[in-house]
Order: structure tokens, then C-alpha cells, then sequence
């Protein structure tokens, strides 16, 4: 029981950080039904910037989250405008191909100017642990810090979709570009913008898993964006409440699947559970079906 | 049609004359070791790249799981070759039927799913065999599966390659592969005219998985070595580079698409750090500028009339690709 508790405070950490990146996948898929590979790499990228910041520059935790948010949605824009923009029309395997090559780019770019290496991120915040039950169960303050920031960003990012001009235009681009386009939308903003603040996300999640797990390489994008599309998927991809579903089932599952002795087949488990879930349900755990007209 | 006609004979002449020339050269000692092994990935990505059209390309069903066919076939020759001492032609058979099977496996339940799903279920499933892989020690595990006999040579390569790229060519043409490239350009429709697309789909990706499984078996039988990470993620985005690069459904460009693409990286490797980054970019100027790749979707057709070739421009797909 006491362990439990304790993998279900971990898994909760683990779920943010995938619910996170994943709402970046599922923004741009909804838009512009494209597989953002790259999108791993701008976490790693966000991680990277609040390294910097914080090792070089000695800021503090909050201003250097900020800063990796902003920095990593000009990165996503940029990738955006150079990238994305000349392919929009071409065929699907070409965009995932290109998607790949982006995320092949940053990722060697930055093997090549930050080596190869680990390296550790600084305690940025006070490393204390909140014991419970006479010290059975520990809660470090970082978890806290983790869900917390989640949670706030999440909140913000539904008030941003749901109660403001431009998440109307999102909604709109999203169901029908042209219909929204007559109706007077810039669609290449709106898209420019879902980028902005799916990197903005995903730089925030690097920065997270910065502090709490202290390492960071220039390919420790590779995994947890694979992951974190799998969470969009399993949650219906193009949803956002699916995303975040997706992030905190996937976290939960694998950390209690490697606490309970499969700790060598967590990533496979991921996986199965995502072509089990393809299979009875398609369209994701909250994805609507829809009908294939002819 | 008549199976001896005047261009068939032309072609098993010229493929004969090539494969003595080239067997020549390397006895001379005119091509060394390191031409050798170049002429080997060639021939392996050419399988793969073909197999894989078959696939993508024909079926229209896209597949990231490629290189988990070919990690099956190379381990049971590995397991077949070093720890049971087979032979060699019995073990590349075997490594086939293994990865077909797989494929059968595989294809069964998620062929029912289109576009961006298959794809990512393929991709799942591609890790799983990745991770199983790791974790079974008889093979290995993370180590990788040392010493195994090198039995792969120029006339091994030859003969396979060959042999995949007519097999593959002759079903596209076959009452079988019309069947296949009517599901690749609408679905609903091939059902309605009375084709089985399960069937047929199962079909392509089992039949791609064996030739994928026979690229893993040479490939295995060349270099000793083989580890769960070299048929990773990467290696299944690299063989569907090279078809995409080549152009879509055409055999012939995967062959070329393989031979370009084996010779940039080739020279790539002179300079490892920024090896991944030119490759990148070079990725993405393709995608870019030329999508349809290097020979679009007409296939080369130097004996036929023009007539033809202009039929064949209207076909590309836009919708499950």
C-alpha cells in the first residue's frame, strides 16, 4: 500500500511531463493533421535552454521556465515558417519525412555544438522531501512543483483554447481551414500560433524533467516523444482532454509496470497498450468514432 | 505474353554479363574491401527498399515497422547459422518464412487501420520486437549476437536482389498486384469491385516482410555482428527514405533511390560529426523540392511506347499517403 502510494506520487509526475508534450502533438496534429516529430526535440531543446540559463546565467527556477517557454515557441514557429509551411500541400509521407528531418537537424546540431554528453542540471529548487505516515512515504517538493505547473498550464491552455478570439480561430482552422479562411481567419497565424504554444509546453515539460530528474543529453528527446505521442493517440489525438488523459494514463501505467518487476519491458508495455487501444477503439480512449463517406 | 521475348533475354544477358564483371573485378583485387561492402549495403537496402515499396508504394499501406522484419530474419539466420550450423541457403529461407509469418502476425489485426494509425501501430510494433530483442538473453539481449559465420558474399547479394526485384516486379504486373495498387488508390472502391483488401493487404505486407526478413539474413551473414539497436526506429525510417527518394510505386526508383542514398552515406561517413545533420538536411531538401522523388510515379520504361508513360501520370494518390 505504502508503495503504491509512493508509485502513484511518481507516475503522477511522469504523467505531467508526457501530458505536456503530448498536448503539443495533438494541437498541431488537430490543425494541420501532421506528426510533429520534432516536437521531442524541441523539449530537449527547452531542457537545454534552462540549463543555460540557469548554470551560466544563475537565474532562478521560475525565470528561466519562462524564458525556455518563450525561446522554445520561437523555435516552434521558426520550424514552423521554414519547415512545415512548403510542404503543407504535399503528400502525408512527405511531411512525416520531412517532420523527421527537422528532428534529425535539431538533434545533431545539437550533439555537434553541446557534445554528446550528459550533463547535470543544477538544484534549482530546495530539495526537500515532505514525509507522510512516520516517513513511509516521501513526497519530494519537486513532485509538487511538477503537477502544480501542469496543472497551471493546462488551466491556461483551456482558457486560451475556449474563452479567447484566437482559440476560437484554432477551433475554427482545426474542424475546416477553408470554411474558416472565407470566414475572415489567417490561418497561417492561427497555425503559427498553435506552434507557439505547443513548443511553449513542451519547452516548459524539458525544463521539468530537467529539475527532477537532473540529467539532460541532446537525445533525450528521442523517447519521451515517441511516448508522449503515443499518450496523444491513446487519448484520441487532436483532442486536448485526450492528451492529457493520455499523458497521466501512460505515466501511471509505465511506473507502475516497472515498480512491479517489468521495469525492462516499460517502454514495450507502452507500446502494446497503444495497439490494443488502436484496435478497440481507434480514434482514441476519448475520441469520437466518425464514418468514412465515400 | 510471350516469356522468352527479345527484351527479357536482353536483360538475363546483361544481368549475367554484370554479374561476371563485377565477380571479375573483385577477384582481380580491382575492387577491395571497402568498395565490397559498399556493394553489399547496396544490395541489402535495394531489397529492403523494394520490399518495402511493395508496401508503401503499391498497397499504399504505411509502414514504419520495416526494419523490425528485417531484425527477425536476421536473428534466425543468426540463431540458424552460428548456434545450429545450417546451412546457409536453408537459413536465409527460414529467416524469410520467420518474418513472414511475423508479418501475417502483425499485418492481420492492424491492417484494419489507414494512414496515420497504421503507421504508428507498425512503428509500436516495431519497438516491441526492438525491446523483446533486448531483453531475451539466448540472443544476445543488449550485447548484440556476436560471431556469427560470414557466409555473404557478392554472388549471395547478387542472386537475391535479383531475384527480389523480379519477383516483386512480375506480382505488381500480376492480376494479384492490380489488385494490391487498387486498394492503394481508393479503398471503398476495390471493395465494391469484388477485391478481398484484407487479403490483399495481408499479402503485401507478409510478402514485403520476407524479403525484409531474407535483406536481415544477409545482412546478418556479412558483418558478424548484429545488436537489437541497429534495427531500431532510425533503420525503418531510413528504408522508407530511400522509397520515398526513389518515387513512390516505381521499382526502379528504389533501386536508384538505394544506390544514391548508400553512396551519400557512404561518403558521409568521412565526416562523423556533421554526418546527421548534412544527411538531414539533405532529407529535407528532397521533401522540399522534389516530393514525388527521383523518378515520381512513371516507371522507367525505355522499351515501351510513350503512349503508355502518359497514362500512367495521373495516378499518383493523395488521399491515404
Amino acid at each position: 500500500m505504502k508503495q503504491l502510494l509512493q508509485q502513484l506520487i511518481n507516475g503522477l509526475s511522469l504523467g505531467s511531463i508526457y501530458a505536456l508534450i503530448a498536448l503539443g502533438y495533438t494541437m498541431v496534429y488537430g490543425i494541420i493533421n501532421l506528426i510533429n516529430f520534432a516536437h521531442g526535440e524541441i523539449y530537449m531543446v527547452g531542457a537545454y535552454v534552462g540549463f543555460a540559463l540557469t548554470t551560466f546565467f544563475d537565474l532562478g527556477f521560475f525565470p528561466s521556465l519562462i524564458a525556455s517557454m518563450l525561446v522554445c515557441s520561437l523555435l516552434g514557429m521558426l520550424i514552423e515558417k521554414i519547415a512545415y509551411k512548403p510542404i503543407r500541400n504535399s503528400t502525408r509521407i512527405a511531411a512525416l519525412i520531412t517532420a523527421i528531418s527537422v528532428s534529425l537537424f535539431l538533434q545533431y546540431t545539437m550533439v555537434y555544438f553541446v557534445k554528446p554528453d550528459t550533463r547535470t542540471f543544477p538544484e534549482v529548487l530546495t530539495n526537500k522531501k515532505l514525509s507522510f505516515f512516520n516517513g513511509s512515504i516521501l513526497l519530494d517538493v519537486k513532485n509538487i512543483y511538477i503537477v502544480l505547473i501542469t496543472v497551471i498550464l493546462m488551466v491556461a491552455l483551456q482558457y486560451i483554447v475556449h474563452k479567447t478570439k484566437i482559440g476560437k480561430a484554432m477551433r475554427a482552422v482545426s474542424i475546416d481551414k477553408e470554411a474558416a479562411q472565407l470566414m475572415g481567419i489567417n490561418a497561417d497565424q492561427v497555425i503559427s500560433f498553435t506552434f507557439a504554444i505547443g513548443s511553449a509546453l513542451a519547452g516548459a515539460a524539458g525544463v521539468l524533467v530537467g529539475v527532477y530528474y537532473n540529467t539532460i543529453n541532446p537525445l533525450m528527446g528521442v523517447a519521451p516523444g515517441l511516448k508522449a505521442f503515443v499518450a496523444a493517440v491513446l487519448g484520441g489525438i487532436g483532442i486536448i482532454p485526450g492528451a492529457v488523459f493520455g499523458g497521466f494514463f501512460l505515466g501511471m501505467t509505465e511506473t507502475m509496470v516497472s515498480a512491479y518487476g517489468g521495469s525492462i519491458f516499460k517502454d514495450a508495455v507502452a507500446f502494446g497498450i497503444l495497439i490494443l487501444v488502436l484496435l478497440i477503439k481507434p480514434n482514441g480512449l476519448l475520441g469520437k468514432a466518425t464514418r468514412e463517406k465515400v | 505474353m510471350k516469356r522468352f521475348n527479345r527484351k527479357n533475354i536482353i536483360a538475363i544477358v546483361g544481368l549475367i554479363i554484370f554479374y561476371f564483371l563485377i565477380n571479375f573485378l573483385i577477384n582481380m583485387g580491382i575492387i577491395d574491401s571497402y568498395l565490397q561492402l559498399n556493394i553489399v549495403i547496396i544490395g541489402i537496402n535495394i531489397i529492403l527498399a523494394v520490399s518495402l515499396n511493395l508496401v508503401t508504394g503499391f498497397t499504399g499501406q504505411f509502414s514504419l515497422g520495416h526494419a523490425a522484419f528485417m531484425s527477425i530474419g536476421a536473428y534466425t539466420s543468426a540463431i540458424l547459422t552460428a548456434k545450429l550450423g545450417q546451412p546457409f541457403i536453408l537459413s536465409i529461407m527460414l529467416s524469410g518464412i520467420a518474418a513472414a509469418l511475423a508479418g501475417i502476425f502483425i499485418g492481420v489485426p492492424t491492417l484494419r487501420l489507414k494512414g496515420d494509425y497504421l503507421a504508428i501501430a507498425t512503428l509500436g510494433f516495431g519497438e516491441i520486437i526492438r525491446i523483446l530483442a533486448l531483453n531475451i538473453d539466448y540472443i544476445g539481449g543488449a550485447i548484440g549476437f556476436n560471431d556469427i559465420p560470414q557466409y555473404t558474399n557478392w554472388t549471395w547479394i547478387f542472386i537475391f536482389t535479383v531475384a527480389t526485384v523480379m519477383l516483386i516486379h512480375n506480382f505488381n504486373k500480376s492480376y494479384h498486384g492490380r489488385a494490391c495498387a487498387a486498394i492503394r488508390e481508393d479503398e471503398i472502391a476495390a471493395e465494391a469491385m469484388g477485391v478481398n483488401t484484407t487479403y490483399y493487404k495481408v499479402l503485401a505486407f507478409a510478402m514485403g516482410a520476407f524479403f525484409a526478413g531474407i535483406a536481415g539474413a544477409l545482412y546478418a551473414n556479412y558483418f558478424y555482428f548484429i545488436k537489437p539497436d541497429s534495427f531500431g526506429f532510425m533503420k525503418s525510417i531510413d528504408i522508407l527514405v530511400i522509397v520515398v527518394f526513389g518515387g513512390m510505386g516505381s521499382i526502379a526508383g528504389s533501386i536508384l533511390g538505394a544506390i544514391v542514398l548508400s553512396i551519400i552515406s557512404s561518403f558521409l561517413q568521412n565526416i562523423p560529426e556533421l554526418r546527421m545533420v548534412i544527411y538531414s538536411l539533405i532529407l529535407f531538401g528532397i521533401m522540399v523540392y522534389r516530393p514525388t522523388g527521383l523518378i515520381g510515379n512513371q516507371r522507367l520504361r525505355t522499351h515501351k511506347k510513350k503512349k503508355e508513360a502518359k497514362l500512367n501520370v495521373g495516378v499518383e494518390s493523395k488521399e491515404s499517403i
